[in-house]
């Protein structure tokens, strides 16, 4: 009955024949529903029933590879090997107590941490297995496999492994992974990881963590009623994480740690062209691998408990009043303010009277009159007491900033400090009271107040070495991915010209050369036939003890000055900044100077692959020498 | 209005409302067996269901009863105050996963997009009632209906509610095909759209580049929305040709299937009663807006009808899409099933759009002169 005229008017209805033609299209469109469903139900049906029997699909995740960490050379110090894992499927499990017990008995491990890892298994999707134990040996795998029909619902697997081929070889700066925990999964930073996850928790492997740990691949697959993989039914793979190459150098760095040998300090070598970090060794040093093998709550807590710190990184967290060596500062502040000539001289008489108190100089007999060029050479106190008269604190503060101390040298590694110089304003806010004159004694040579960190002491070295300028320091050299293409790369980067007079840069120069190669110099011990190399002792006093008292106190090392060397070489175009820092040490001149020496031997002499290790301090207090 | 009319009656659609009722009631039927495994606090959602049912079952009388040419003249109002709304929305809405869709009013949250669907099919039924192309529509008479549509569209795309957005324009689209669209124009317009689309795919977000992607390739994304698109089609697929049974469907039961009260709902239905029950759940379907469509082809009044049409594009787009998206033909769009998927709101808005349609059924006579006039459809 299509079509039927409108009874009032005919040719203005324009919708007469639409509804037959949209019926028709309904028609076509439902019956096209209708065939879908005949293709999924009765075509296909038998295939997606068996899918759907006991619901076969598995989620399964993928482990992306973490990126490979090497040295600057290429040498490899931290890859992945592929190693055996248990996982489990909750849902499939029917008696958790029973397989906790099974598990227990076939593996020897603690039944009770095996049963509260299965009871708090939480799969994001249902079928999905969760870590259970990793690392299994061989033996073990090989047990499960026979008994695996005895254990339902687990799952073998392999996956990619940490392994730090030089355990224990910059531990500090490589660090280690751990489970991450639940404050990290709450940071944008660790949005990619989920509870169970490894990821880095000291180190560079913490600090390029995003970079390093790549993407999560997920597959969903069909299993047979074993969980055996019959049929992979879709896969997002996985995206490996970035390779990193540090600027250490690997053989330096291992030499550095050698030549600390037993001793608590630290070592820093810096390329003071470009600010590349080419060691950083903190001793005493801490095993990675026990990390990744699981460390028991025990020796986690003796690690902690260790005296001598061996989880710190003293390098980037140690802090320690600098001693002499800050006498480079002092004396850059004093030339370039013009407070002093380099043919001026200072009367030292051994004493300087202010207030009313006397500081002394090391040199109880007095050095008579010094100049710039003796002053630093010699390391007189009385000297540079003046010239931080004549300076200023809040001068000399803003030249210790401009050598990058008190702030943060921005390696990337965790818990780094800032160190500390004082100014007038800091002791008002932080003590509140007014600064007092004699402080700037102190702080004029290196005591009081000041804290700085053996990185930041070698970055002083490295920019009085290349003429002002302080580079970024930095440990990434290159960032590749997994195909070899660089992601990202680290060139010099300044961070501030000092523009500092020739004259001036000159004058510490040779000041710093005359206390290593000229009569009179407090560190001849240093000088190598090889390369002209220029240096500052250093003594950090750690407590104001009197002598005596020291020599009584049954833990007579632990009241023992900090020693300090920093050194570069060779004088002219120097290739390498040191700083060495001595924990309870004595004197910089007789207990670091040796190992700075060594360290810039085997810089310049490749063939060179150990040092004997420095000696520890012989059970002598009194320090008779001073710098 | 209120003295009583006898031809309301002669002329009410009972094989509709029935039709309506058999559909809302094995919605709630399949809803007891998709919560069964549920362990929600709360009432049972297939309960709740049969609440908004019997709430939606009001709203339908009332809507039948009310005569609809009210909203002829109000038609530019609703489209203003929609308007106003969207654009209310944009400037201060609440953000729900990246999305802003949701005006807060404090004691509950009020999503427009959903009544603008309604009010701007209300003033497109308004505008082209009022002219005639009797030679069908070419561009001249397409781009003021077109520009009515365009800007709510455009307010709704901006949200980002692809779906909803998608959805209004095809309703739409299928009142411009019952106005007939001359053939050249509609060709060059199916052009025009092939060339747009790889713009449009540029302006696209993200998460819907990956729907359509995954859409085409669901192995792509097998836990994502790829994810749904494969569980659901193992659990359609796997009811066969008989079904599983009610309430013993696998991938139902042991929740494989997400959303499977609300979007997935039909994939439950069609793993319990099988081909032959999600085909005859189809049909019953296709005579619901066959049924529909036969109240257009009786009623005189040609704003009626193309108000009508328009809530029947809007209910079968939805239908259509929902099931193609749960079989794998389409991509996961997020329009629930009418009558079968669990939501008050969409039921409610359902049942008012059938209390529309019988309106416009009962009402037939008022332009009626002298003898009843014959179907004008056939059937």
């Amino acid at each position: 009955m299509i079509g039927r005229p409108n009874p009032f008017s005919e040719e203005e209805d324009d919708l007469r024949g639409r509804h037959v033609y949209l019926a028709s299209a309904l028609v076509v469109l439902v019956s096209l529903l209708i065939l879908r469903m005949w293709y999924l139900q009765v075509v296909q049906g038998d295939e997606l029933r068996t899918l759907s029997e006991s619901n076969r699909t598995r989620v399964q995740d993928m482990t992306p590879v973490r990126g490979q960490i090497t040295d600057r050379n290429g040498v490899v110090l931290a890859n992945n090997i592929p190693t055996y894992e248990l996982l489990v499927v909750p849902a499939d499990v029917p008696d958790p107590k029973q397989l906790a017990g099974q598990l227990a008995f076939y593996l020897n491990r603690p039944y009770n941490d095996i049963l509260k890892a299965l009871e708090t298994a939480r799969p994001q999707f249902r079928n999905q297995p969760v870590h259970l134990l990793a690392g299994l040996s061989r033996a073990e795998l090989v047990t499960l496999e026979t008994h695996r029909y005895e254990l339902p619902g687990i799952v073998l697997d392999v996956e990619p492994r940490r392994q730090y081929l030089h355990d224990g070889l910059a531990s500090h700066i490589i660090g280690y992974l751990g489970q991450v925990n639940e404050k990290q999964l709450k940071q944008d930073e660790y949005r990619e990881h989920r509870m169970g996850d490894l990821a880095g928790q000291t180190g560079v492997e913490r600090g390029w963590e995003a970079e390093l740990h790549g993407k999560r691949g997920r597959r969903l697959v069909e299993v047979d009623a074993a969980g055996r993989l019959l049929k992979v039914l879709g896969e997002s793979p996985p995206e490996h994480g970035y390779n990193l190459e540090l600027t250490l150098d690997a053989r330096l760095q291992r030499l550095c740690q050698q030549a600390l040998g037993a001793q608590a300090g630290a070592v820093v070598v810096l390329d003071p062209s470009n600010g590349e970090v080419l060691a950083l060794a903190s001793m005493p040093t801490f095993s990675q691998m026990e990390f990744i093998n699981g460390i028991s709550d025990q020796r986690w807590k003796d690690l902690q408990k260790d005296p001598l710190h061996p989880m710190e990184n003293r390098a980037v967290t140690g802090r320690y009043p600098p001693g002499s060596t800050f006498k480079i500062v002092t004396a850059t502040a004093a030339l370039e303010e013009g407070v002093v000539g380099l043919r001026d001289l200072v009367t030292c008489s051994g004493g300087f009277e202010f207030g009313n108190r006397v500081f002394h100089c090391w040199n109880a007999y007095g050095h008579g009159g010094v100049n710039m060029h003796r002053a630093i050479k010699e390391s007189c106190d009385i000297y540079f007491y003046e010239m931080g008269l004549r300076v200023g604190v809040d001068r000399l503060s803003d030249y210790a900033r401009a050598f990058g101390l008190g702030q943060k040298a921005g390696l990337g590694l965790p818990n780094e400090r800032e160190g500390l110089f004082p100014t007038k304003a800091w002791k008002q806010r932080v003590f509140k009271s007014p600064w007092r004159a004699g402080e700037t004694l102190s702080v004029a040579i290196g005591q009081g107040y000041i804290q700085t960190t053996p990185l930041q002491m070698a970055q002083v070295t490295a920019v009085a070495a290349n003429g002002g300028t302080l580079y970024q320091s930095h440990l990434v050299r290159r960032i590749t991915d997994s195909e070899g293409r660089v992601v990202r790369e680290y060139g010099p980067e300044v961070v501030r010209n000092l523009n500092l007079k020739p004259e001036t840069v000159d004058a510490i120069r040779q000041g710093l050369s005359a206390v290593i190669n000229e009569p009179g110099g407090t560190a001849p011990v240093a000088r190598l036939d090889s390369v002209l190399v220029a240096g500052k002792t250093g003594t950090a006093q750690v407590v104001g003890l009197g002598r005596d008292r020291i020599r009584l106190h049954p833990n007579w090392w632990q009241y023992k000055d900090h020693a300090w060397f920093v050194a570069f070489a060779p004088v002219k175009d120097p290739k390498i900044a040191v700083a060495v820092v001595i924990e309870h040490g004595g004197h910089g001149g007789s207990a670091a100077a040796p190992i700075a020496r060594e360290v810039i031997r085997a810089f310049f002499d490749p063939t060179i692959d150990n040092i004997r290790p420095s000696p520890l301090p012989k059970p002598n207090p009194v320090q008779d020498e001073e710098d | 209005m209120l003295q009583f009319d006898r031809r309301l009656l002669e002329n009410f659609e009972w094989v509709l409302l029935g039709l309506v009722l058999l559909l809302a009631g094995l919605g709630i039927l399949n809803l007891y067996s998709a919560s069964s495994s549920s362990t929600q606090g709360g009432s049972p959602v297939w309960i709740r269901q049969l609440y908004w049912a019997g709430l939606g079952l009001g709203v339908l009388l009332v809507t039948a009863a009310v005569d609809y040419r009210w909203l002829d003249r109000a038609a530019w109002l609703f489209y203003g105050v929609a308007v106003v709304m969207l654009v209310l929305v944009l400037v201060m809405g609440a953000t729900a996963s990246g999305a802003q869709r949701w005006i807060d009013l404090g004691f509950t949250r009020f999503q427009p997009s959903e009544l603008s669907k309604l009010a701007v099919i209300t003033a497109l039924a308004h505008y082209c009632s009022r002219r005639r192309y009797p030679t069908g529509m070419g561009l001249k008479e397409l781009w003021g209906p077109g520009l009515l549509v365009l800007v709510p569209f455009l307010l709704i795309v901006d949200q980002p509610d692809l779906g909803t957005a998608l959805h209004l324009s095809m309703a739409c689209g299928t009142v411009f095909l019952y106005l007939r669209i001359r053939r050249p124009v509609f060709w060059g317009l199916v052009g025009v759209g092939v060339f747009v689309l790889p713009f449009g795919w540029a302006v696209l977000h993200d998460y819907q580049r990956r729907r359509i992607l995954t859409f085409l390739d669901p192995e792509r994304d097998p836990l994502g929305s790829g994810y749904h698109i494969i569980q659901s089609k193992i659990a359609v697929g796997s009811g066969q040709f008989w079904g599983k049974g009610f309430l013993k469907g696998t991938q139902s039961q042991l929740r494989f299937l997400p959303e499977q009260h609300t979007d997935f709902a039909f994939s439950v239905f069609a793993e319990e009663w099988g081909f032959i029950g999600s085909a005859a759940l189809l049909v019953l379907f296709f005579l619901f807006f066959y049924f529909a469509l036969r109240i257009l082809g009786r009623s005189k009044d040609r704003f009626g009808q193309l108000l009508g049409m328009g809530l029947i594009g809007l209910i079968f787009w939805q239908f259509f899409i929902n099931v193609g998206m749960v079989t794998g033909l389409m991509p996961v769009v997020g329009l629930p099933l009418p009558f079968i998927s669990y939501g008050g709101t969409s039921l409610v808005t359902i049942f008012m759009s059938v209390g529309l349609l019988l309106n416009i059924g009962m009402r037939r006579y008022l332009f009626q002169t002298g003898a009843p006039v014959a179907s004008n459809f056939p059937g």
